[in-house]
């Protein structure tokens, strides 16, 4: 009851929870938690050898935030930015920091670019995109869709309507470009 | 896998990882596993999550190549790693805060280094593959004791690590009222651990009743289906005596499946960075003076977060994405002791070349899925 002092009784007692549910209190001691971040200065138990790690060589200029004083000296290497989306990443690197808004909505743009112009070129390539297979929505057919939602609430049911949408988008796109395209060749043979 | 856009991955043959560091080694994955954030990423939510990029940060295997200065590892090794990146020697790895790592993610320094976790968390690929590239080899692997089982090792890479340290954010002390958000993984094993913490109550609320199944079964949890009540907020206060509880555990995350109004604005137009629905409730249905634990994962958009409710009710909240290594020691023994068997609840076993499937079961919940574990051939 908060209305009064005292804390309301448990239904349990800590001897009856020791009891039922094995390992009880192992961790009773607040003090003895290893692992919550206190700050412990602690430079050796990582095993770490170095006390910079030596740098790794940068072959393609690498984006980095502006937050950063240098490149650091570990980073990835997949997927450097390119095309149109590249350029909208680098411009966000470059000219805004985390803090700024603007600087995740320009990288989430040219996640919306890299979609539609992978799209587009995987058309031309010799693995082009499939929207069934990479959704997997064949795993449906095996996987219980039925009871799925009648025994209990699929997560997926309330953007369901959504969803072909999202991922035709990039569809609809690849076939407005190629048509554009298409019309333009198309003019200049005539 | 390759991510080719929201909601679409495909198997594709990628080049085997090299050595791009002297201290790197490469990793044939035997075993990786589908986190719950990776359907951040999957759902197009993460900022520069690039297509043709790994996800996977949850996995096991035997190490194939060693780069020129990596001394505490060797061919032939099998090793279990971290989802952290890190160095063991910057500001705040040296504090012991290795999530937090200030040398390894050149594209933020809110966000640590993290496997197949798009740039923002420094463009590594992932393990949701047949090889991965590994930095920094001599600090964040271990191996794998031979007394450990494969499956209750690639587990506490991440899932049993985060939520042992859910409940230790929460800083449980004996008796306390502990609720949970999320019947997932993470929020399974944090109801377990806020046992060994010495909770006197846990209460884990969802909205899968197979879930929740689970939740009483391997966690010991009393249980609530958030949808069967009018307002779940209010009937935790009526079960604590209009207290509330003492400790509120957020382990959903901003993939917290909101009302449409949220759904549009953060999953779709990217308005926010996620849905905080779960954080929302746990901040009102902790008691005044309670603690918030947040590991649950959000993106570095900003969320609506009903901040004035936190000031006013003089709550703590603490969060952070899980610093595993140091996490290990302690679970290790837990394990040993029998009061842990992380592997419980891993309901799919899925096929690499199958796992755009996989993804499409763990994200829709299909066929009852908690945990899908990922087979490379
Ligand atoms: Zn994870
Ligand atoms: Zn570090």
């Amino acid at each position: 009851m908060p209305y009064t002092p005292d804390k309301p009784k448990l239904a349990e007692s800590s001897d009856e929870l020791r009891a039922r549910i094995p390992g009880w209190g192992a961790d009773l001691d607040p003090a003895d938690r290893p692992s919550v971040p206190r700050e412990r200065f602690d430079p050796t138990f990582s095993g770490a050898w170095w006390e910079f790690p030596e740098r790794q060589p940068e072959k393609v200029p690498r984006e980095r935030s502006i937050e950063h004083k240098f490149l650091t000296p570990v980073f990835g290497t997949v997927s450097p930015p390119r095309g149109v989306s590249g350029a909208i990443r680098r411009y966000a690197y470059k000219r805004y920091s985390e803090g700024r808004a603007a600087h995740w909505l320009l990288l989430m743009v040219a996640d919306r670019v890299d979609v539609a112009g992978s799209t587009v070129l995987s058309i031309f390539s010799r693995h082009p995109d499939n929207p069934i297979t990479e959704t997997g929505v064949p795993a449906e057919a095996s996987h219980h869709p039925v009871s799925s939602r009648t025994d209990d609430r699929r997560t997926d049911v309330r953007h369901q309507a959504l969803d072909p949408f999202i991922v035709a988008a990039p569809w609809v796109l690849a076939a407005g470009v190629t048509y554009v395209l298409a019309r333009k060749v198309i003019r200049r043979a005539a | 896998m390759v991510y080719r856009g929201p909601y679409r991955i495909r198997a594709e043959e990628k080049d085997r990882p090299a050595v791009e560091h002297p201290n790197d080694a490469i990793v044939r994955v035997t075993k990786a596993a589908i986190c719950g954030s990776d359907l951040h990423l999957y759902h197009g939510m993460m900022p520069d999550t690039r297509v043709g990029t790994t996800f996977g940060h949850e996995f096991v295997g035997v190490v194939d190549e060693v780069g020129p200065s990596v001394r505490n590892l060797k061919v032939g090794d099998r090793v279990m790693v971290p989802f952290n990146i890190f160095c063991g020697t910057c500001y705040f790895c040296a504090r012991g805060l290795y999530s937090n790592c200030h040398n390894v993610n050149p594209n933020a320094t809110a966000v640590g280094g993290i496997y197949g976790y798009s740039h923002t968390s420094g463009g590594y690929d992932g393990g949701q593959a047949e090889y991965v590239r590994v930095p920094l080899a001599d600090v964040g692997p271990s191996l794998i004791p031979d007394w450990m089982d494969e499956d209750d090792a690639v587990l506490l890479t991440d899932a049993l690590a985060t939520g042992y340290f859910g409940a230790q954010l929460g800083d449980i002390v004996e008796g306390d009222v502990v609720v949970v958000f999320g019947a997932g993984p993470v929020g399974l094993y944090a109801a377990k651990s806020a046992w060994l913490m010495g909770a006197g109550r846990v209460i884990v609320i969802d909205h899968l009743d197979y879930r929740l199944a689970k939740a009483a079964e391997f966690a010991h949890a009393e249980t609530l289906n958030f949808t069967e009540y009018d307002d779940i907020v209010v009937q935790v206060k009526k079960l604590t005596d209009h207290l509330g509880a003492d400790v509120a555990i957020d382990a959903v995350g901003a993939e917290a499946d909101g009302n449409l109004l949220q759904h549009v604005t953060a999953a779709k137009l990217k308005l926010q960075g996620g849905s905080p629905v779960a954080l929302n409730w746990a901040i009102d249905s902790v008691r005044k003076g309670g603690t918030i634990s947040v590991m649950g994962a959000y993106g570095p958009l900003f969320s609506a977060v009903k901040f004035g409710d936190a000031m006013n009710k003089g709550l703590t909240l603490r969060m952070n994405q899980c610093p595993v290594k140091r996490q290990w020691p302690r679970l290790f023994e837990h394990i040993r002791n029998g009061y842990l068997k992380p592997s419980d609840i891993v309901t799919h076993r899925i096929p690499l070349e199958h796992i755009a499937e996989g993804y499409h079961i763990f994200s829709a919940k299909l066929d009852g899925c908690i945990k899908p574990l990922i087979i490379p051939s």
